[in-house]
């Protein structure tokens, strides 16, 4: 793999500013322009050194877009870049405030799933997905604006408990679809 | 071909040549060969005028194996020893196959995927596909007039490493050259996708003889991009068919039955089935082996009734792709039907309905994917013409994953995730002094191992004894663009390192097809030294053209020494061809090869580059 440049950053890779806050459009676009290049379709004719190679450009490619495109992974990944990792691991240190209401809304979701009320589970991802809207305008402000990176980590590791939660708002709502 | 072809959109890697290249529908009832002349895809028929063939495998008791409608003629007549949708048995064991009681087949329950007792002794699914492919071989090679260069296999969207490998395997088996396993609807899509210059996100709602797949694509400048796919890898035309028969069963009193009446009945059924697409009722007259009549009429309403269930079972995982693109109904622009099952009225109004349009059904449903995959295989085999620069952006149909304590499973990859993907997870040791680490790797979408497919089992050793939790060992999963999985497994502490690679266990050994290969080698009478020193010739042929075109454009990426070391090994390869020394062709073209990995790498390097060229950062915004 000599002369290829692995250990370029996401960013550059794609040819964007470390910056939460990035056009979307931009990204899409330039993922297509590269999987052009790279993607094994394009070089099915080549050696099986070459095609490996390719392979693996390709791979290079999707998980940097995967890790970009969404604004949770992209700030934990951006937040790493800049030397503060958001510590999803280790750091369960969480506003009690939070937690509660965290606690609150997963059983109002299981009662909601026990009793097969998808209008209920509907409204529920309709408040979560708004909120977690502002949440990231907010992330979005403190990265890019503020810098106050500590602040940012705190944010990321409240978000990820809220994405948890509309994953299983999802699952339950599938569960009562089904 | 060695050098990475960076050819710009529409231009030719080799112009003077055109390869034959073919895509073929491996079907559960059908199969078909399609390829691409004079610029449009067409399917290739028989000697007779058909397109399709009926995935059909006969071994007689006589040593003669017939395929197709010949073997279709015999279903009644010698049930045990001809295989029907062989499809439905690939890369399974006997608890995942549906109604097994009722077929009429001698079933041995091998480790991984089940074999059939034949005639000609233990047959594979694998073996029974093989042939399938080889007729299609035979027909494309006598119409194309020559030996196919390469070909591009189409599979359900929904099938699991295990079924994907097990079909790779089969072309192995049959003389093929893989250019890409391609998932059925996305074979429709790129058919669909060119002929009407579609733009926007399309749904393909493919029900074939025995699986159903759907999947969710962005069609857009040129780049097919499958969002989210879903299916059932056992729901398809056939189990309406046995609705069907257990309704005469039930009608008509009838158990038990002997193997040939089972067949003669399923025959029936799917007639019946056939028959009221176009009509109001369907008689159904047959006189049993037993000497028993069936004089029966199933209705449309009859028939509605008894299948709307299984009409219900396919919007389930429809929801579901639509959800995993984060999309709804309306947001799609239009369905695209694919499989000889959505003819189907009741399918067709359940399609419609769900997604509050009317689905599309121009192009004829048995043909679209092989037309599709045909295209591709025209495209991977470097016969691009001008425009013929699309991209095909497909995903990873179930999760991948591994075993953890109390048998639950930890999601490496998600479902849903581009292809070529990889991950790596990092494990250590739990006990002290642990020099061994059991590695188990499961794909599906449930929590606990059990209700998942077992990929692959495997035990790192060698492990350097220290106290738990010090190891670090890094089991990576790469999935490539045939969504085919392999595993690699590395303990990493300072100066020890213990690797494996793990092929999944559904697959074959490389051993087995090498038996199976010689197995077949030794009914076929063709000169199978004189082919392989022909393959290689050509190949060797192509290798220094490759090279050739890519000094000539790239000269400048390489200092003088390198320059002329490329020369001697390219002189090198050329005396080789002039010989019949198939082996002295293998190593000149090994060093070659080698000998240009680095100017590979320099010109992939320097194609990234560009691409990313003439944009910079301050012109990259924020969104609001």
């Amino acid at each position: 793999m000599t002369g290829l440049d692995f250990t370029a950053d996401h960013f550059a890779l794609f040819g964007l500013g470390r910056a939460q806050g990035i056009e979307l459009s931009a990204l899409d676009l330039r993922f297509r322009e590269l999987q052009a290049q790279v993607h094994p379709d394009k070089h099915a004719q080549a050696s099986d050194t070459n095609q490996r190679l390719s392979m693996q450009w390709a791979t290079r490619v999707n998980e940097a877009y995967q890790t970009l495109k969404l604004p949770l992974s992209r700030a934990r990944y951006l937040l790493h870049l800049l030397g503060h990792d958001a510590q999803v691991e280790s750091n369960t240190a969480m506003p009690m405030e939070f937690l509660m209401a965290q606690m609150e809304l997963r059983e109002v979701v299981a009662e909601a799933k026990v009793g097969a009320d998808d209008t209920a589970l509907d409204g529920l991802r309709r408040d979560l997905v708004a909120a977690m809207k502002q949440e990231y305008q907010r992330l979005q402000d403190l990265i890019d604006v503020r810098h106050d990176y500590p602040a940012a980590a705190g944010l990321v590791r409240q978000l990820m408990f809220q994405e948890k939660l509309l994953h299983e708002i999802d699952d339950a709502l599938e569960a009562v679809l089904a | 071909m060695a050098l990475l072809q960076i050819a710009e959109p529409g231009e030719s890697a080799a112009p003077h040549e055109h390869r034959l290249a073919v895509g073929i529908d491996l079907g559960t009832t059908n199969s078909l060969v399609a390829t691409v002349r004079s610029g449009m895809s067409v399917v290739l028929n028989d000697e007779r005028g058909r397109p399709l063939l009926p995935s059909i495998v006969r071994y007689a008791a006589g040593g003669e194996i017939e395929v197709g409608y010949a073997a279709q003629s015999h279903q009644a007549s010698d049930p045990r020893n001809t295989i029907v949708s062989a499809k439905r048995f690939m890369g399974r064991g006997r608890k995942d196959i549906a109604h097994i009681e009722m077929l009429p087949y001698d079933f041995i329950d091998a480790e991984g995927m089940v074999k059939l007792k034949t005639a000609q002794g233990i047959k594979s699914p694998v073996e029974v596909s093989a042939e399938v492919l080889k007729a299609l071989r035979s027909r494309a090679e006598a119409s194309l007039g020559g030996e196919l260069t390469g070909v591009v296999i189409t599979v359900p969207a929904y099938f699991d490493d295990a079924q994907r490998q097990a079909t790779k395997d089969a072309a192995r088996l049959a003389g093929l050259n893989v250019l890409r396993l391609l998932n059925e609807p996305t074979a429709a899509a790129i058919a669909y996708g060119l002929d009407n210059g579609a733009e926007g996100v399309y749904a393909v709602f493919d029900l074939g003889g025995g699986t159903f797949d759907i999947s969710i694509l962005r069609l857009s400048k040129g780049v097919f991009e499958v969002m989210a796919t879903g299916g059932d890898s056992a729901l398809g035309g056939d189990d309406f068919d046995h609705r069907v028969f257990c309704w005469i069963i039930e009608q008509a009193g009838l158990m038990p039955l002997s193997p040939h009446d089972v067949r003669l009945l399923q025959v029936r059924a799917r007639e019946a089935k056939e028959y009221l697409s176009q009509h109001g009722e369907a008689p159904i007259t047959v006189k049993l082996g037993s000497g028993e009549y069936v004089d029966l009429t199933l209705t449309t309403d009859i028939f509605t009734e008894i299948t709307r269930t299984l009409v219900q079972k396919t919007l389930v995982p429809t929801r579901k792709a639509l959800r995993d693109a984060g999309l709804a109904a309306e947001d799609i622009k239009g369905v695209v039907m694919v499989g000889g099952a959505t003819r189907m009225p009741q399918i067709q109004h359940a399609v419609g309905e769900f997604f509050r349009q009317e689905p599309l059904n121009n192009l004829d449903p048995d043909k679209v994917v092989a037309l599709g995959a045909a295209i591709q295989a025209n495209l991977l085999a470097g016969n691009r013409a001008a425009g013929d620069d699309w991209l095909l952006l497909d995903v990873i149909p179930l999760s991948l994953g591994l075993e953890t304590m109390g048998g639950l499973v930890e999601k490496v990859i998600p479902r849903n995730s581009t292809i070529p993907i990889a991950r790596a997870q990092e494990f250590t040791t739990y006990k002290d002094g642990q020099t061994a680490l059991a590695v188990h790797v499961v794909q599906g979408e449930r929590e606990l191992v059990s209700d998942c497919r077992s990929l692959a089992r495997f035990e790192l050793r060698g492990i350097p004894p220290m106290v738990a939790g010090a190891a670090r060992i890094r089991v990576s999963f790469q999935v490539d663009a045939d969504g085919l999985l392999s595993v690699t497994a590395r303990e990493q502490t300072t100066g020890h390192e213990a690797r494996i690679e793990v092929k999944p266990s559904y697959g074959l050994s490389d051993d087995e097809i090498a038996a199976m290969l010689k197995d077949s080698f030794s009914h076929a009478s063709d000169d199978a030294f004189r082919r392989a020193l022909r393959e290689a010739q050509v190949e060797a042929q192509r290798l220094i053209e490759a090279v050739q075109s890519a000094l000539k454009e790239d000269a400048e990426l390489l200092s003088a020494p390198e320059r002329s070391h490329i020369d001697n090994a390219i002189v090198r390869l050329q005396a080789a061809i002039m010989g019949d020394d198939r082996r002295a062709i293998d190593q000149a073209m090994d060093a070659l090869s080698k000998g240009t990995n680095e100017f590979a790498a320099r010109r992939m390097n320097k194609s990234v580059s560009k691409a990313l060229s003439g944009r910079k950062i301050d012109e990259v915004g924020f969104d609001a």
